[in-house]
Protein backbone atom coordinates (compact mmCIF):
# COMPACT_ATOMS: atom_id res chain seq x y z
CA UNK A 1 0.00 0.00 0.00
CA UNK A 2 1.25 3.44 -0.46
CA UNK A 3 2.08 5.36 2.31
CA UNK A 4 0.44 8.79 2.57
CA UNK A 5 1.48 10.53 5.48
CA UNK A 6 4.62 9.45 7.75
CA UNK A 7 6.26 10.62 10.42
CA UNK A 8 9.94 10.05 11.98
CA UNK A 9 10.70 10.29 15.37
CA UNK A 10 7.94 13.43 15.83
CA UNK A 11 8.62 14.61 19.63
CA UNK A 12 7.52 17.85 21.31
CA UNK A 13 7.02 19.02 24.81
CA UNK A 14 5.11 21.02 26.49
CA UNK A 15 7.59 22.59 29.92
CA UNK A 16 7.51 18.32 31.28
CA UNK A 17 4.36 17.02 29.80
CA UNK A 18 5.96 14.60 26.44
CA UNK A 19 2.96 14.99 24.08
CA UNK A 20 4.49 13.04 21.76
CA UNK A 21 7.59 11.16 22.05
CA UNK A 22 10.23 9.83 18.96
CA UNK A 23 6.28 9.00 17.48
CA UNK A 24 6.82 7.21 13.91
CA UNK A 25 3.70 6.36 12.19
CA UNK A 26 3.24 5.44 8.69
CA UNK A 27 -0.54 5.56 6.97
CA UNK A 28 -1.16 4.08 4.16
CA UNK A 29 -3.31 5.74 1.16
CA UNK A 30 -7.30 4.80 1.56
CA UNK A 31 -7.01 3.52 4.52
CA UNK A 32 -9.52 4.14 7.68
CA UNK A 33 -7.47 5.03 10.65
CA UNK A 34 -8.70 5.50 14.25
CA UNK A 35 -6.44 7.32 16.99
CA UNK A 36 -7.29 6.39 20.99
CA UNK A 37 -6.10 6.59 23.99
CA UNK A 38 -6.53 8.55 27.22
CA UNK A 39 -6.34 11.91 28.05
CA UNK A 40 -2.91 13.54 27.28
CA UNK A 41 -1.86 10.86 25.67
CA UNK A 42 -1.38 12.89 22.96
CA UNK A 43 -3.66 12.32 20.26
CA UNK A 44 -5.01 15.95 19.26
CA UNK A 45 -0.95 16.80 19.33
CA UNK A 46 -0.54 14.20 16.64
CA UNK A 47 -2.84 16.06 14.79
CA UNK A 48 -1.77 19.36 15.54
CA UNK A 49 1.65 18.37 14.54
CA UNK A 50 0.98 17.02 10.86
CA UNK A 51 -1.14 19.94 10.06
CA UNK A 52 1.64 22.58 11.32
CA UNK A 53 -0.80 24.06 14.35
CA UNK A 54 2.04 23.15 16.46
CA UNK A 55 6.02 22.33 15.45
CA UNK A 56 7.70 19.61 16.14
CA UNK A 57 10.58 19.66 18.77
CA UNK A 58 13.08 17.23 16.65
CA UNK A 59 12.07 14.49 13.91
CA UNK A 60 9.61 15.06 10.68
CA UNK A 61 6.68 14.99 9.07
CA UNK A 62 6.24 13.55 5.16
CA UNK A 63 2.99 13.66 3.19
CA UNK A 64 2.87 11.92 -0.05
CA UNK A 65 6.57 11.74 0.00
CA UNK A 66 7.17 15.34 0.78
CA UNK A 67 8.73 16.33 4.25
CA UNK A 68 5.63 19.50 5.51
CA UNK A 69 7.80 19.85 9.04
CA UNK A 70 7.17 23.27 9.77
CA UNK A 71 4.80 24.47 7.43
CA UNK A 72 1.80 26.76 8.61
CA UNK A 73 -1.90 25.41 8.64
CA UNK A 74 -2.67 26.96 5.22
CA UNK A 75 0.26 25.42 3.28
CA UNK A 76 -0.46 22.45 4.65
CA UNK A 77 -4.03 22.58 3.82
CA UNK A 78 -3.36 23.06 0.33
CA UNK A 79 -1.05 20.02 -0.42
CA UNK A 80 -3.94 17.83 0.71
CA UNK A 81 -4.63 17.64 4.61
CA UNK A 82 -7.82 19.04 6.22
CA UNK A 83 -9.01 18.35 9.59
CA UNK A 84 -12.08 18.92 11.77
CA UNK A 85 -11.95 19.63 15.46
CA UNK A 86 -13.17 18.69 18.99
CA UNK A 87 -15.03 21.29 19.01
CA UNK A 88 -16.68 22.27 15.63
CA UNK A 89 -14.92 25.27 13.59
CA UNK A 90 -17.33 27.26 11.67
CA UNK A 91 -17.97 31.00 10.84
CA UNK A 92 -21.24 31.46 13.23
CA UNK A 93 -22.56 34.30 11.88
CA UNK A 94 -22.82 32.92 8.31
CA UNK A 95 -25.62 30.72 7.21
CA UNK A 96 -24.53 26.67 6.42
CA UNK A 97 -24.73 27.36 2.95
CA UNK A 98 -22.28 30.32 3.53
CA UNK A 99 -19.93 28.25 5.35
CA UNK A 100 -20.18 26.29 2.61
CA UNK A 101 -19.94 28.32 -0.05
CA UNK A 102 -16.69 29.93 1.67
CA UNK A 103 -15.22 26.33 1.63
CA UNK A 104 -16.01 26.32 -2.12
CA UNK A 105 -14.18 29.47 -2.85
CA UNK A 106 -11.01 28.19 -0.82
CA UNK A 107 -11.58 24.70 -2.98
CA UNK A 108 -11.20 26.85 -6.11
CA UNK A 109 -8.43 29.33 -4.60
CA UNK A 110 -10.67 31.93 -5.25
CA UNK A 111 -11.24 33.29 -1.74
CA UNK A 112 -9.23 36.19 -2.55
CA UNK A 113 -11.76 37.79 -5.02
CA UNK A 114 -13.07 41.11 -3.83
CA UNK A 115 -15.44 41.54 -6.96
CA UNK A 116 -17.58 38.70 -8.17
CA UNK A 117 -20.19 37.19 -6.06
CA UNK A 118 -20.07 34.11 -3.32
CA UNK A 119 -23.54 33.31 -4.33
CA UNK A 120 -22.66 32.79 -7.72
CA UNK A 121 -24.45 29.92 -9.45
CA UNK A 122 -21.82 27.71 -10.37
CA UNK A 123 -20.51 27.48 -6.93
CA UNK A 124 -24.31 27.32 -5.38
CA UNK A 125 -25.34 23.69 -7.03
CA UNK A 126 -22.54 21.74 -5.91
CA UNK A 127 -22.41 23.30 -2.08
CA UNK A 128 -25.81 23.03 -1.95
CA UNK A 129 -24.94 19.01 -3.16
CA UNK A 130 -21.79 18.64 -0.48
CA UNK A 131 -24.64 20.08 2.18
CA UNK A 132 -27.06 17.42 1.33
CA UNK A 133 -24.34 14.64 1.35
CA UNK A 134 -24.45 15.46 4.91
CA UNK A 135 -28.19 15.86 5.36
CA UNK A 136 -27.38 19.63 5.55
CA UNK A 137 -29.58 20.74 2.46
CA UNK A 138 -32.67 21.42 4.42
CA UNK A 139 -30.76 24.23 7.35
CA UNK A 140 -28.59 26.10 3.90
CA UNK A 141 -30.12 29.58 4.62
CA UNK A 142 -30.68 28.98 8.73
CA UNK A 143 -27.72 30.53 10.65
CA UNK A 144 -25.05 28.67 11.79
CA UNK A 145 -24.76 29.40 15.20
CA UNK A 146 -28.51 27.89 15.72
CA UNK A 147 -27.52 24.26 14.59
CA UNK A 148 -27.46 21.37 17.17
CA UNK A 149 -23.83 20.13 17.81
CA UNK A 150 -24.64 17.01 15.61
CA UNK A 151 -25.25 19.24 12.47
CA UNK A 152 -22.24 21.34 13.51
CA UNK A 153 -19.93 17.97 13.54
CA UNK A 154 -21.07 17.11 10.26
CA UNK A 155 -20.80 20.77 8.52
CA UNK A 156 -17.01 21.00 10.11
CA UNK A 157 -16.81 17.67 7.88
CA UNK A 158 -18.48 19.23 5.14
CA UNK A 159 -16.38 21.86 4.94
CA UNK A 160 -12.83 19.68 5.49
CA UNK A 161 -14.27 17.65 2.19
CA UNK A 162 -15.09 20.45 0.22
CA UNK A 163 -11.53 21.42 -0.18
CA UNK A 164 -11.19 17.84 -1.92
CA UNK A 165 -8.42 16.55 0.69
CA UNK A 166 -6.43 13.66 0.15
CA UNK A 167 -6.06 12.90 4.07
CA UNK A 168 -8.64 14.22 6.35
CA UNK A 169 -7.84 14.32 10.18
CA UNK A 170 -11.01 14.35 12.45
CA UNK A 171 -10.35 14.59 16.06
CA UNK A 172 -13.26 13.47 18.28
CA UNK A 173 -16.33 13.33 15.46
CA UNK A 174 -18.39 11.87 18.07
CA UNK A 175 -18.12 14.24 20.90
CA UNK A 176 -20.50 16.03 22.94
CA UNK A 177 -23.35 13.94 20.79
CA UNK A 178 -25.56 11.88 22.69
CA UNK A 179 -25.18 8.30 22.94
CA UNK A 180 -28.08 7.35 20.58
CA UNK A 181 -26.73 10.05 17.91
CA UNK A 182 -23.61 8.37 17.64
CA UNK A 183 -23.69 5.78 15.09
CA UNK A 184 -26.21 7.50 13.02
CA UNK A 185 -23.84 10.64 12.67
CA UNK A 186 -20.39 8.45 11.88
CA UNK A 187 -23.11 6.57 9.30
CA UNK A 188 -23.78 9.56 7.31
CA UNK A 189 -20.34 11.07 8.10
CA UNK A 190 -18.48 7.59 6.65
CA UNK A 191 -21.13 7.74 3.37
CA UNK A 192 -20.53 10.78 2.53
CA UNK A 193 -16.89 10.08 2.56
CA UNK A 194 -16.59 7.06 0.79
CA UNK A 195 -16.91 8.30 -2.47
CA UNK A 196 -13.98 10.84 -1.94
CA UNK A 197 -12.04 8.31 -1.55
CA UNK A 198 -10.21 9.57 1.24
CA UNK A 199 -8.11 8.53 3.49
CA UNK A 200 -8.90 9.15 7.01
CA UNK A 201 -7.80 9.10 10.34
CA UNK A 202 -9.68 10.20 13.37
CA UNK A 203 -9.21 10.64 16.75
CA UNK A 204 -11.98 8.54 18.78
CA UNK A 205 -12.46 7.64 23.06
CA UNK A 206 -15.35 5.92 21.92
CA UNK A 207 -14.60 1.76 21.82
CA UNK A 208 -17.79 0.88 19.84
CA UNK A 209 -17.28 3.56 17.04
CA UNK A 210 -13.77 2.97 16.40
CA UNK A 211 -14.52 -1.14 16.10
CA UNK A 212 -16.87 -0.05 13.59
CA UNK A 213 -15.60 2.22 11.74
CA UNK A 214 -11.92 1.81 11.69
CA UNK A 215 -9.56 -0.65 9.77
CA UNK A 216 -6.76 0.11 12.46
CA UNK A 217 -6.53 1.57 15.13
CA UNK A 218 -3.30 3.34 16.41
CA UNK A 219 -3.00 3.12 20.16
CA UNK A 220 -1.46 6.44 22.08
CA UNK A 221 -0.08 6.69 25.29
CA UNK A 222 2.65 8.91 26.51
CA UNK A 223 3.44 10.02 23.26
CA UNK A 224 3.73 6.95 21.85
CA UNK A 225 2.00 4.30 19.99
CA UNK A 226 1.65 1.38 22.33
CA UNK A 227 -0.29 -0.46 19.74
CA UNK A 228 -1.19 -1.03 16.55
CA UNK A 229 -2.98 -3.07 14.29
CA UNK A 230 -6.96 -4.18 13.82
CA UNK A 231 -9.39 -3.05 16.03
CA UNK A 232 -10.91 -6.27 17.00
CA UNK A 233 -7.05 -7.56 17.85
CA UNK A 234 -6.42 -4.65 19.35
CA UNK A 235 -8.85 -3.29 21.44
CA UNK A 236 -9.41 -6.43 23.87
CA UNK A 237 -6.13 -6.80 24.49
CA UNK A 238 -5.09 -3.07 25.68
CA UNK A 239 -6.52 -0.80 28.66
CA UNK A 240 -6.65 2.57 28.30
CA UNK A 241 -5.58 4.28 31.44
CA UNK A 242 -7.57 7.32 31.95
CA UNK A 243 -4.64 9.25 33.77
CA UNK A 244 -1.82 9.40 31.85
CA UNK A 245 -0.69 12.86 30.81
CA UNK A 246 2.54 11.77 29.86
CA UNK A 247 4.74 13.73 32.52
CA UNK A 248 7.89 11.49 32.84
CA UNK B 1 -28.12 44.04 0.16
CA UNK B 2 -30.83 42.51 -1.66
CA UNK B 3 -32.47 44.67 -4.63
CA UNK B 4 -34.98 46.45 -2.58
CA UNK B 5 -31.96 47.61 -0.79
CA UNK B 6 -30.42 48.70 -3.96
CA UNK B 7 -33.47 49.99 -5.12
CA UNK B 8 -33.85 52.25 -1.77
CA UNK B 9 -30.35 53.10 -1.81
CA UNK B 10 -30.47 53.81 -5.64
CA UNK B 11 -33.56 56.40 -4.83
CA UNK B 12 -32.30 57.89 -1.42
CA UNK B 13 -29.10 58.85 -3.52
CA UNK B 14 -31.63 60.32 -6.05
CA UNK B 15 -32.95 62.38 -3.48
CA UNK B 16 -30.29 63.37 -2.06
CA UNK B 17 -28.92 64.63 -5.36
CA UNK B 18 -32.51 66.77 -6.06
CA UNK B 19 -31.80 67.83 -2.41
CA UNK B 20 -28.60 69.83 -3.94
CA UNK B 21 -30.58 72.10 -5.83
CA UNK B 22 -33.41 72.94 -3.27
CA UNK B 23 -31.97 73.37 0.42
CA UNK B 24 -30.00 75.79 1.67
CA UNK B 25 -26.53 76.07 1.09
CA UNK B 26 -25.65 75.91 4.58
CA UNK B 27 -27.18 72.39 5.03
CA UNK B 28 -25.73 71.10 1.33
CA UNK B 29 -22.80 72.03 2.66
CA UNK B 30 -23.63 69.96 6.19
CA UNK B 31 -24.68 67.23 4.14
CA UNK B 32 -21.03 67.59 2.01
CA UNK B 33 -19.11 66.99 5.36
CA UNK B 34 -21.15 64.32 6.66
CA UNK B 35 -20.96 61.89 3.04
CA UNK B 36 -17.20 62.59 3.47
CA UNK B 37 -17.50 61.95 7.59
CA UNK B 38 -19.74 59.05 6.26
CA UNK B 39 -16.95 57.34 3.87
CA UNK B 40 -15.16 57.67 6.88
CA UNK B 41 -17.12 55.73 9.16
CA UNK B 42 -17.32 53.18 6.41
CA UNK B 43 -14.43 52.47 6.56
CA UNK B 44 -13.80 51.87 10.29
CA UNK B 45 -17.66 49.65 9.69
CA UNK B 46 -15.92 47.90 6.89
CA UNK B 47 -12.63 46.67 9.84
CA UNK B 48 -15.33 46.26 12.67
CA UNK B 49 -16.57 43.46 10.14
CA UNK B 50 -13.42 41.77 10.54
CA UNK B 51 -13.55 42.27 14.20
CA UNK B 52 -11.51 45.11 14.33
CA UNK B 53 -11.78 48.77 15.82
CA UNK B 54 -9.32 51.28 14.48
CA UNK B 55 -8.96 54.62 16.15
CA UNK B 56 -7.08 55.60 13.63
CA UNK B 57 -8.44 55.85 10.53
CA UNK B 58 -8.13 59.83 10.55
CA UNK B 59 -4.55 58.22 9.34
CA UNK B 60 -5.67 57.77 6.07
CA UNK B 61 -9.03 60.45 6.26
CA UNK B 62 -5.78 63.54 6.73
CA UNK B 63 -3.66 61.64 4.43
CA UNK B 64 -6.38 61.87 1.55
CA UNK B 65 -6.80 65.37 2.65
CA UNK B 66 -3.02 66.96 2.84
CA UNK B 67 -2.70 64.41 -0.46
CA UNK B 68 -4.60 66.88 -2.37
CA UNK B 69 -2.69 69.67 -0.66
CA UNK B 70 0.49 68.99 -1.56
CA UNK B 71 -0.62 67.68 -5.43
CA UNK B 72 -2.22 71.34 -5.74
CA UNK B 73 1.13 73.11 -3.78
CA UNK B 74 3.69 71.12 -5.29
CA UNK B 75 2.20 69.91 -9.06
CA UNK B 76 -0.09 72.89 -9.52
CA UNK B 77 -3.31 70.51 -9.89
CA UNK B 78 -6.76 71.93 -10.01
CA UNK B 79 -9.17 69.34 -11.53
CA UNK B 80 -11.15 67.80 -8.71
CA UNK B 81 -10.86 63.85 -10.25
CA UNK B 82 -7.19 63.91 -10.49
CA UNK B 83 -6.82 65.20 -6.95
CA UNK B 84 -9.63 62.83 -5.70
CA UNK B 85 -7.66 59.98 -7.66
CA UNK B 86 -4.03 61.00 -6.16
CA UNK B 87 -5.81 61.57 -2.98
CA UNK B 88 -7.34 58.18 -2.90
CA UNK B 89 -3.64 56.53 -4.13
CA UNK B 90 -1.97 58.19 -1.77
CA UNK B 91 -4.19 56.80 1.26
CA UNK B 92 -4.21 52.72 -0.05
CA UNK B 93 -0.07 53.44 -0.67
CA UNK B 94 0.17 54.35 3.33
CA UNK B 95 -2.32 51.71 3.75
CA UNK B 96 -0.01 49.14 2.14
CA UNK B 97 2.59 49.86 4.34
CA UNK B 98 1.14 50.11 7.40
CA UNK B 99 -0.60 47.18 6.78
CA UNK B 100 2.11 45.19 6.78
CA UNK B 101 2.80 45.71 10.37
CA UNK B 102 -0.88 46.10 11.42
CA UNK B 103 -2.31 43.20 9.55
CA UNK B 104 -0.67 41.42 12.20
CA UNK B 105 -2.51 42.33 15.64
CA UNK B 106 -6.14 42.53 16.97
CA UNK B 107 -8.41 43.41 19.29
CA UNK B 108 -6.64 46.63 21.61
CA UNK B 109 -3.42 45.81 20.08
CA UNK B 110 -4.95 47.10 16.74
CA UNK B 111 -7.07 49.68 17.98
CA UNK B 112 -3.90 51.41 19.97
CA UNK B 113 -1.38 50.79 16.89
CA UNK B 114 -4.06 52.46 14.68
CA UNK B 115 -4.10 55.30 17.26
CA UNK B 116 0.00 55.40 17.19
CA UNK B 117 -0.04 56.01 13.83
CA UNK B 118 -2.46 58.56 13.44
CA UNK B 119 -0.82 60.72 16.39
CA UNK B 120 2.62 59.86 14.87
CA UNK B 121 1.18 62.53 11.55
CA UNK B 122 -0.55 64.51 13.49
CA UNK B 123 2.81 64.96 14.88
CA UNK B 124 4.24 65.53 11.67
CA UNK B 125 1.86 67.74 10.58
CA UNK B 126 2.15 70.19 13.31
CA UNK B 127 5.53 70.32 13.40
CA UNK B 128 6.69 70.10 10.16
CA UNK B 129 5.11 73.79 9.71
CA UNK B 130 7.59 74.63 6.47
CA UNK B 131 5.82 71.92 4.59
CA UNK B 132 2.40 71.44 5.98
CA UNK B 133 1.45 74.83 7.66
CA UNK B 134 1.71 73.55 10.41
CA UNK B 135 -1.75 74.30 13.24
CA UNK B 136 -2.50 77.17 9.95
CA UNK B 137 -2.96 74.37 7.49
CA UNK B 138 -3.09 74.60 3.76
CA UNK B 139 -5.47 76.23 1.93
CA UNK B 140 -7.85 74.57 -1.16
CA UNK B 141 -8.11 76.67 -3.87
CA UNK B 142 -11.07 75.74 -5.70
CA UNK B 143 -10.97 72.79 -7.80
CA UNK B 144 -12.38 72.48 -11.35
CA UNK B 145 -14.58 69.35 -11.96
CA UNK B 146 -14.21 67.90 -15.37
CA UNK B 147 -12.22 70.72 -16.56
CA UNK B 148 -14.84 73.52 -15.99
CA UNK B 149 -13.58 76.25 -13.68
CA UNK B 150 -17.42 76.60 -12.15
CA UNK B 151 -18.54 79.83 -10.74
CA UNK B 152 -18.66 80.13 -6.80
CA UNK B 153 -22.03 80.90 -6.29
CA UNK B 154 -22.84 77.29 -8.01
CA UNK B 155 -19.30 75.36 -7.00
CA UNK B 156 -20.79 74.60 -3.78
CA UNK B 157 -23.77 72.38 -5.63
CA UNK B 158 -21.03 70.94 -8.03
CA UNK B 159 -19.05 70.14 -5.13
CA UNK B 160 -22.10 68.58 -3.25
CA UNK B 161 -22.74 66.12 -6.34
CA UNK B 162 -19.29 65.37 -6.79
CA UNK B 163 -19.38 64.04 -3.12
CA UNK B 164 -22.78 62.36 -3.46
CA UNK B 165 -21.36 60.17 -6.47
CA UNK B 166 -18.02 59.51 -5.42
CA UNK B 167 -19.94 58.13 -2.23
CA UNK B 168 -22.52 56.25 -4.52
CA UNK B 169 -19.45 54.57 -5.93
CA UNK B 170 -17.46 53.92 -3.43
CA UNK B 171 -20.88 52.50 -1.21
CA UNK B 172 -21.61 50.31 -5.08
CA UNK B 173 -17.92 49.16 -4.12
CA UNK B 174 -17.76 48.39 -0.77
CA UNK B 175 -20.87 46.45 -1.62
CA UNK B 176 -19.82 44.22 -4.43
CA UNK B 177 -16.76 43.93 -2.01
CA UNK B 178 -19.11 42.43 0.85
CA UNK B 179 -21.03 40.15 -1.12
CA UNK B 180 -17.80 38.35 -2.71
CA UNK B 181 -15.49 35.69 -1.48
CA UNK B 182 -13.14 38.43 0.22
CA UNK B 183 -16.25 40.03 1.84
CA UNK B 184 -17.25 36.99 3.19
CA UNK B 185 -13.69 36.23 4.51
CA UNK B 186 -13.80 39.70 6.39
CA UNK B 187 -16.56 38.06 8.72
CA UNK B 188 -14.97 35.23 8.49
CA UNK B 189 -11.86 36.44 10.01
CA UNK B 190 -14.28 38.15 13.12
CA UNK B 191 -15.91 34.90 13.78
CA UNK B 192 -13.07 32.06 13.50
CA UNK B 193 -9.56 32.86 12.17
CA UNK B 194 -8.82 28.97 12.54
CA UNK B 195 -11.04 27.90 10.24
CA UNK B 196 -10.09 30.03 7.63
CA UNK B 197 -6.80 29.37 7.88
CA UNK B 198 -7.36 25.77 7.71
CA UNK B 199 -9.27 26.41 4.41
CA UNK B 200 -5.60 26.85 2.84
CA UNK B 201 -6.91 30.70 3.32
CA UNK B 202 -4.10 33.72 5.23
CA UNK B 203 -5.98 35.59 7.52
CA UNK B 204 -3.35 37.98 7.12
CA UNK B 205 -3.59 39.08 3.98
CA UNK B 206 -7.55 39.33 4.19
CA UNK B 207 -6.68 41.79 7.18
CA UNK B 208 -4.59 43.48 4.86
CA UNK B 209 -6.42 43.98 1.89
CA UNK B 210 -9.62 45.36 3.70
CA UNK B 211 -7.48 47.36 5.54
CA UNK B 212 -6.15 49.04 2.14
CA UNK B 213 -9.43 49.28 1.00
CA UNK B 214 -10.88 51.11 4.60
CA UNK B 215 -8.12 53.27 3.89
CA UNK B 216 -9.27 54.22 0.23
CA UNK B 217 -12.43 54.75 1.73
CA UNK B 218 -11.37 57.19 4.84
CA UNK B 219 -8.87 58.76 1.84
CA UNK B 220 -11.40 59.62 -0.47
CA UNK B 221 -13.59 61.04 2.60
CA UNK B 222 -10.83 63.00 3.61
CA UNK B 223 -10.08 64.56 0.10
CA UNK B 224 -13.60 65.28 -0.20
CA UNK B 225 -13.42 67.17 3.06
CA UNK B 226 -10.74 69.19 1.80
CA UNK B 227 -12.23 69.66 -0.86
CA UNK B 228 -15.72 71.20 0.38
CA UNK B 229 -14.07 72.79 3.11
CA UNK B 230 -11.21 75.05 1.12
CA UNK B 231 -8.45 73.87 3.89
CA UNK B 232 -6.86 71.12 5.59
CA UNK B 233 -5.27 71.08 9.50
CA UNK B 234 -3.89 68.65 11.76
CA UNK B 235 -7.01 68.45 13.15
CA UNK B 236 -7.56 65.89 10.94
CA UNK B 237 -5.11 63.46 12.18
CA UNK B 238 -6.12 63.97 15.77
CA UNK B 239 -7.49 61.07 17.38
CA UNK B 240 -10.86 62.56 18.42
CA UNK B 241 -11.38 63.09 14.59
CA UNK B 242 -10.56 59.52 15.01
CA UNK B 243 -13.05 58.90 17.58
CA UNK B 244 -15.77 61.07 15.52
CA UNK B 245 -15.65 57.95 12.79
CA UNK B 246 -15.74 55.48 15.56
CA UNK B 247 -18.84 57.34 17.13
CA UNK B 248 -20.78 57.88 13.62
CA UNK B 249 -20.20 54.00 12.97
CA UNK B 250 -21.48 53.08 16.42
CA UNK B 251 -24.47 55.37 15.90
CA UNK B 252 -25.37 54.00 12.50
CA UNK B 253 -24.50 50.63 13.09
CA UNK B 254 -22.53 48.34 10.77
CA UNK B 255 -25.18 46.01 9.39
CA UNK B 256 -25.34 47.66 5.69
CA UNK B 257 -22.85 50.09 3.84
CA UNK B 258 -25.66 52.54 4.00
CA UNK B 259 -25.62 52.84 8.20
CA UNK B 260 -22.64 54.79 8.83
CA UNK B 261 -24.19 57.66 6.63
CA UNK B 262 -27.24 57.65 8.23
CA UNK B 263 -25.26 57.90 11.38
CA UNK B 264 -22.90 60.51 9.66
CA UNK B 265 -26.05 63.14 8.61
CA UNK B 266 -27.57 62.33 12.11
CA UNK B 267 -24.08 63.25 13.80
CA UNK B 268 -23.36 66.44 11.68
CA UNK B 269 -26.79 67.80 12.10
CA UNK B 270 -26.75 66.92 16.15
CA UNK B 271 -23.80 68.59 16.76
CA UNK B 272 -24.42 71.64 14.37
CA UNK B 273 -27.12 72.45 16.31
CA UNK B 274 -26.02 71.21 19.66
CA UNK B 275 -23.47 73.87 19.38
CA UNK B 276 -25.43 76.44 18.43
CA UNK B 277 -27.66 75.69 21.25
CA UNK B 278 -25.77 74.72 23.99
CA UNK B 279 -21.96 75.92 23.14
CA UNK B 280 -20.29 75.08 26.44
CA UNK B 281 -21.96 71.66 26.71
CA UNK B 282 -22.44 70.05 23.41
CA UNK B 283 -19.94 67.40 23.57
CA UNK B 284 -21.98 66.12 27.13
CA UNK B 285 -25.05 66.28 24.93
CA UNK B 286 -22.95 64.22 22.18
CA UNK B 287 -22.05 61.83 24.89
CA UNK B 288 -25.79 61.15 26.40
CA UNK B 289 -26.57 60.71 22.94
CA UNK B 290 -24.06 57.75 22.90
CA UNK B 291 -25.08 56.62 26.23
CA UNK B 292 -28.74 56.31 25.04
CA UNK B 293 -27.26 54.37 22.15
CA UNK B 294 -25.53 51.99 24.28
CA UNK B 295 -28.55 51.35 26.61
CA UNK B 296 -31.06 51.18 23.98
CA UNK B 297 -29.89 50.27 20.53
CA UNK B 298 -26.19 48.82 20.75
CA UNK B 299 -26.29 47.89 17.16
CA UNK B 300 -26.75 51.45 16.06
CA UNK B 301 -29.97 53.24 14.58
CA UNK B 302 -29.91 51.19 11.30
CA UNK B 303 -31.87 48.11 13.48
CA UNK B 304 -34.87 50.75 13.59
CA UNK B 305 -35.45 49.42 10.53
CA UNK B 306 -36.45 45.62 11.94
CA UNK B 307 -38.12 47.11 14.40
CA UNK B 308 -40.54 48.94 11.94
CA UNK B 309 -40.28 45.58 10.31
CA UNK B 310 -41.50 44.16 13.27
CA UNK B 311 -44.10 46.35 13.63
CA UNK B 312 -45.71 45.87 10.33
CA UNK B 313 -45.71 42.07 10.33
CA UNK B 314 -47.30 42.01 13.70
Amino acid sequence: MKVILETRGLTRYFGRVVAADDLSVRIGEGERVGIVGPNGAGKTTFLNLVTGYVAPERGTIWFMGRDITGLAPRAVTRLGIARTFQVPQLYPSLTVLENALLAWAAREGRIMDPWRPLRRTAWVAPAMGLLARFGLADDAERPTYTLPEGKRKLLDVALALALRPRLLLMDEPTSGVSVREKFPLMDTLMEALAPAGVTVLFVEHDMDVVLRYAQRVLVFQGGRVVADGDPRAVLPEVSIVPSGTGMP
Amino acid sequence: MNSRGILVGGLSFVGLGVMGFVLPQWTVFLLSLALARGLAALSVALLMRAGLVSFGQSLFFATGAYGAAFLIRLFGVREAVVLLVGAVVASMALAALAGLWIARYREIFFAMLSLAFTMILYGWLLKAYWITGGTDGMRIPPPTVLGVAWPIDRLRTVLYLVTLGCTGLALGLTHLFLEAPLGYAVRAVRDNEIRLEYLGSSVGQVVYWTYVLAAGLAGLGGVLMALNVGHVDPQLAYWTTAGEFVFITLLGGTESVLAPFLGAVLFEFFRTYALKYAPYTWQMALGGMMLLLVLFMPRGLWTLRHLRFRKAVS
